[in-house]
């Protein structure tokens, strides 16, 4: 994909979304984002405003209770739904105990009942991107921390996803091990170029990584502002202590000021 | 060298050298404080037992494990299926849940001389059978129901969002889930499944039974205390082999993931 062209039709285009859960809770209103292809997203707000739940049903878990997830370069199916070319990585690295990482990283595989020939190959491939290539026959809990949730993201790109979204996936993790995975994520990024939606709770993590940063607020969620990112790729140690660093992080942080002044109670009430 | 070869020994030599000294003890007691055999006999009478009635003794085992075994198999099969098809749908649970309470709570000694009626007493075995998986059967049932259920969100959510089907959701992620809860079961479920037997012979008392339960009885009135003794012996040995059966099954199947059976290096 070659940069600097704008192009024209987002991949995914988020129109007007509500949701409100069976409790009542209003989680989100009237959300409108288009995530244009090669992005690096980052949604960025207070606990509660509804950052999982709109990752989660831009993955289609869950349907919005208004509004409309549209995927205007995708195929559809039969039944009407987006054929969505997702790999989605949660906050904890949520494998499969029983399984190695092999098997682990290969479970979409399996479950999409994709022939098995080519299934080596591209576990290996995958583990080879996330440095984990020679240990494809561990077990779960003979890794580290910061490796389970490279094999949680091996699995999330083994099927060569057009979109990465990942929900705060370095958030339980020491800076030194996050610093590290940060760096290996926009690596990865910036050589493959897939669009990425990267739910945080820090500021200097979304500003380091991300394109554009949309901030949001809570009760009910909703986007307050957006600042784009120029500085180029690769960015490295440099480029945290640069000057446009300083200054977009002081930007998102009086943005999230504002966001957080909106609903003074600031933190979840439920 | 030598504290390295008793740390890997020690779990067997102790056991045994404390059983010798044992042993030798009895023994000694019983000629010293001349005690009657009848009430105490010593572990040279027991041995002689043993050779002298250990084949008839060996057939009565080989009945004894013949219902245990069996029931305890049926006991995982229809205490696994079951398992599942409450977990698959929740009428057909409301409905018989309360029934296996029922079959749960009763003791096997009350229920028994029915089952015996029931049956009747030319297919004893078979009555047996029954009395010991209605008391194996419950501990597979419960740890199954529990555990289907009990699979991790985080992958409940994943498995959707690859469009997993039914089959594959139980196949790849609730049956695995499952399986260290099925197996605490399977657990228990083998020393009820020897209990029960050997309860249902007690209760059935004499006729066509010929397991060492019954051989027990049979002894005691007899006041033959030796042939009790090694009657006796026998039916804990076997149930230390069923015991490590299990555990062994466990073990393999868990020890590369579960935290209960992993070794923790720190
Ligand atoms: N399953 C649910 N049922 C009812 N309410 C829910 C549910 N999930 C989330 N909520 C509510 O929706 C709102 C948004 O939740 P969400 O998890 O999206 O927040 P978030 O921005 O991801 O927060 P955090 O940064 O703490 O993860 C919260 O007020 C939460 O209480
Ligand atoms: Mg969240």
């Amino acid at each position: 994909m070659d940069d600097g062209s704008v192009p024209a039709r987002p991949l995914v285009r988020l129109k007007g979304i509500r949701k409100v859960f069976s409790n009542g809770t209003e989680a989100i209103r009237g959300l409108d984002l288009d995530i244009m292809p090669g992005e690096f997203i980052s949604l960025l707000g207070p606990s509660g405003c509804g950052k999982s739940t709109a990752l989660r049903m831009i993955a289609g878990l869950g349907e919005a209770s208004e509004g409309e997830i549209e995927w205007p370069t995708a195929m559809y199916d039969a039944s009407g739904k987006p054929e969505r070319e997702i790999g989605f990585v949660f906050q904890e690295p949520t494998l499969m105990p029983w399984a190695t990482v092999f098997d682990n990283v290969a479970l979409p595989f399996t479950l999409k009942d994709r022939p098995k020939g080519e299934v080596p190959d591209r576990v290996a491939e995958a583990l080879k991107m996330v440095g984990l290539e020679r240990f494809a026959k561990s077990y779960p809990r003979e890794l580290s921390g910061g490796m389970k949730m490279r094999v949680s993201i091996a699995r999330a790109l083994v099927m060569r996803p057009k979109v990465l979204l990942m929900d705060e996936p370095f958030a339980a993790l020491d800076e030194i091990t996050r610093f590290k995975l940060n760096n290996d994520l926009l690596d990865l990024w910036n050589k493959q170029r897939w669009t990425v939606v990267f739910v945080t709770h820090s500021v200097y993590e979304s500003v380091y990584l991300s394109t554009r940063i949309v901030v949001m607020a809570a009760r009910p969620g909703r986007i307050v502002g957006e600042l784009g990112v120029d500085a180029g790729y690769p960015r490295g140690t440099a480029f945290r202590t640069s000057q446009p660093y300083n200054d977009a992080c002081r930007r998102v942080s009086e943005l999230l000021d504002d966001a957080m002044a909106a609903n003074p109670a600031g933190i979840d009430e439920h | 060298m030598i504290g390295a070869l008793w740390s890997k020994h020690s779990r067997w030599i102790l056991p045994v050298a404390a059983g010798i000294a044992f042993l030798t003890f009895w023994e000694w007691s019983v000629t010293a404080w001349k005690i009657p055999k009848f009430v105490l006999p010593a572990p040279s009478l027991i041995a002689m037992a043993f050779w002298s009635d250990g084949p008839s003794l060996l057939g009565s085992l080989w009945f004894t494990t013949r219902v245990t075994v069996v029931a305890f198999l049926a006991a995982v099969v229809t205490g696994m299926t079951l398992g599942v098809l409450f977990t698959l749908n929740r009428t057909i649970e409301r409905t018989l849940w309360p029934y296996a309470v029922v079959l749960q709570v009763t003791p096997v000694v009350a229920i028994a001389p029915l089952i015996i009626i029931w049956i009747g007493l030319d297919r004893l075995w078979l009555a047996l059978l029954i009395l010991a998986w209605i008391v194996a059967f419950f501990p597979i049932l419960s740890n199954t129901t529990i555990g289907l259920s009990s699979a991790d969100h985080g992958l409940k959510n994943l498995f959707d969002l690859y469009g997993a089907s039914g089959w594959k959701k139980f196949r790849y992620l609730q049956l695995p889930s499952a399986l260290p809860y099925i197996l605490g079961g399977v657990r228990v479920s083998s020393g009820l499944a020897l209990i029960g037997a050997v309860v249902a012979e007690f209760a059935a008392g004499s006729g066509s039974a010929t397991g060492l339960a019954w051989r027990i009885i049979e002894s005691g009135n007899m006041l033959n205390v030796p042939r009790m003794f090694a009657a006796l012996l026998m039916l804990s040995a076997f149930g230390i082999v069923l015991f490590y059966a299990t555990m062994w099954l466990q073990w393999a199947l868990l020890h590369r993931w579960h935290e209960s059976e992993v070794k923790r290096e720190n």
